[in-house]
């Protein structure tokens, strides 16, 4: 399953999804909103995904983790529009028959996803906003 | 025959929609642009745009996407194709 939605992820349906009888193992990665950067209080993140390619990025991802390693099931799920610090932005969920498997191909993904998936967060704060990592300047503030 | 060769090396004008995300919108002004342009690849695509928005150039990258795929400048285009113009992602 691999979903981009407007609505609060169910992180238990994800799970539940990336489950099997053959597991020994399921991952979780869980990514939740920050509520600062650039030592600044952040109020909220708009989130904003091209839908049709995020997914289609996405599948070739977990494809590729699927190559990689045993993989059994997996579920990812990706939130967009307005989020507030504290909410949860990103699910990914894979389940493999032993956990060391299960630790590397879950982190393969949400590296690849941010990495590669056409989603973009714009950082709303007191005083403005900023697309992250859009501008160079900004992107070694970021690393700072 | 000098006519003919003149028709023969005469560009034509194609005309692509582009659709714009993240900090590309607020560069373009809309989610869409529409490009009328002699040239026929993604890296011909992408000097026009450049040319016409210089904002462009002050991105860390600038991705080409063609049919929810990232597309090399070698790549052609035709005016069916979905385009869509990819700043740096920072999703998750």
């Amino acid at each position: 399953m691999i979903k981009i939605t407007e609505k609060a992820i169910d992180v238990q349906k994800v799970i539940d999804t990336a489950c099997s009888l053959g597991a020994g193992a399921v991952n979780v990665f869980i990514g939740t909103v920050r509520n600062t950067a650039h030592a600044k209080n952040v109020l909220w993140l708009e989130y904003e995904a091209y839908e049709s390619m995020a997914v289609a990025e996405i599948k070739k991802i977990v494809d590729e983790a699927s190559h990689r390693w045993p993989l059994l099931g997996s579920g990812v799920s990706h939130r967009i529009g307005t989020l507030k610090p504290g909410e949860v932005s990103v699910v990914v969920a894979v389940s493999t028959p032993h956990r060391r498997d299960s630790f590397e191909a879950c982190q393969f993904i949400i590296d690849n996803l941010k990495e590669k998936a056409p989603i973009w967060k714009k950082e709303v704060f007191e005083d403005g906003e900023e697309w992250i990592s859009a501008q160079p300047v900004r992107a070694v503030e970021a690393q700072s | 025959m000098a006519l003919e060769r003149n028709v023969l090396i005469m560009e034509v004008t194609s005309r692509y929609k582009v659709r714009a995300f993240g900090i590309t919108k607020d560069i373009i002004g809309g989610k869409e642009t529409v490009v009328e342009m002699e040239g026929s690849t993604v890296g011909e695509l992408r000097r026009y745009l450049v040319s016409r928005y210089p904002s462009l150039t002050g991105l860390r990258s600038l991705f080409i996407a063609v049919n929810h795929t990232y597309a090399e400048d070698a790549q052609g285009l035709s005016e069916a194709d979905e385009i869509a113009l990819i700043p740096p992602v920072s999703g998750g």
